[in-house]
């Protein structure tokens, strides 16, 4: 028998949830959260900027869309062909 | 605001709440179908009490915590979480409707949930293994309503309404699945997920611009401009995929 005592409850829930969310915000797609990220970063710089607001707000959406092609694009590539799936 | 501007940033908030609620109750029901048609209603109903006062502890925790977050931090926060999170529902109705994911099966889910519970023969009064599956399954899915929820409505300082709504959601389909008391495999759940999605993700932009103190022009009615485009991008993705799928190059060189 392993000597290694099993997890109490609180620590099972407490993992269970940290899991939970981070299946919730990374999981199989990294992509989104780190693209997420960046597009924050690149906006909030934009946005400090005097003047640039019409620039911030136009580009937020246009990096939105970037990263909704890219992650379908990375997902068709990695996805299995007509042949596998019949 | 003008009073159109509010009423379509409100209507965009009660779809996108109801819709999801609706979706993850679905997902939610089939489970406890599965667990009290093939194990024990008795275990599966207390599990699912047991899942909701959970959830509910966990509302009484993060709602008031939420709303001390000073507004703006709240939703760069929110506008980011619900940016990775609608972006991800988004992805995969894309997939399904372009044929390359296969498509949310609650009959298939019923079926396997129902076989794995069948070779377990025995089949006590008091059912630990339905308890377990049915907790899990209306936990896991509760949590997204939770944080669905709360984080809308939170950002957009209608918090009573996003919990109304998801409350009339949660209602319609449990009734609907008492009705007919077996899985909801007639509801449309990809093209509903496509609508979550589109509207997770506009309302992220909105949340995420706000956060960052970006003055959107024609204030909240631009959510209702985002869905439209976004809606555009996702049709054309799926148009594309289907394209590129069906063209000889693509095939032969599978």
């Amino acid at each position: 028998m392993g000597s290694s005592e099993p997890p109490s409850w609180p620590l099972r829930a407490l993992q269970g949830f940290g899991r939970f969310f981070y299946d919730f915000l990374i999981g199989d797609t990294p992509e989104l959260f780190v693209g997420t990220l960046a597009a924050l970063g690149v906006v909030a710089l934009l946005s400090v900027v005097e003047g640039w607001n019409a620039l911030a707000a136009a580009t937020l959406p246009l990096l939105v869309i970037a990263m909704l092609v890219g992650t379908v694009l990375r997902a068709r590539r990695s996805a299995p062909s007509p042949n596998q799936r019949a | 605001m003008t009073a159109v501007a509010v009423h379509s940033s409100d209507a965009v908030l009660i779809a996108a709440v109801f819709l999801a609620c609706a979706v993850e109750m679905v997902e939610a029901l089939t489970i406890v179908i599965a667990v009290g048609t093939t194990r024990s209603w008795r275990s599966a109903f207390e599990g699912v009490g047991a899942a909701l006062l959970a959830l509910a502890a966990l509302v009484v925790l993060l709602g008031p915590a939420l709303v001390r977050i000073p507004i703006s931090d709240l939703r760069l926060i929110v506008g980011g979480i619900l940016l990775i999170f609608g972006l991800g529902w988004l992805r995969k109705a894309i997939l399904r409707a372009a044929g390359l994911k296969a498509k949310h099966d609650e009959d298939a889910i019923f079926a396997e949930t129902v076989a794995e519970l069948e070779a377990m023969a025995d089949k006590p009064d008091r059912d630990h293994l339905a308890f377990v599956m049915a907790f899990k399954g209306v936990f896991l899915e509760g949590l997204e309503v939770v944080i669905t929820v709360l984080t809308l409505g939170a950002s957009a300082h209608r918090l009573g309404l996003a919990a109304e709504t998801a409350a009339v959601a949660l209602l319609v389909v449990g009734i609907a699945g008492a009705l007919v008391a077996k899985q909801l495999s007639g509801v449309p759940e990809n093209a509903m997920k496509m609508g979550v999605g589109l509207m997770l993700v506009s309302f992220g932009t909105f949340w995420v611009g706000e956060g960052l103190k970006i003055r959107w022009p024609g204030g909240d009615a631009i959510i209702l401009l985002f869905v439209a485009l976004y809606a555009v991008v996702a049709w054309l993705l799926v148009r594309s995929l289907v394209a590129t799928e069906l063209s000889p190059v693509r095939s032969a060189a599978r």
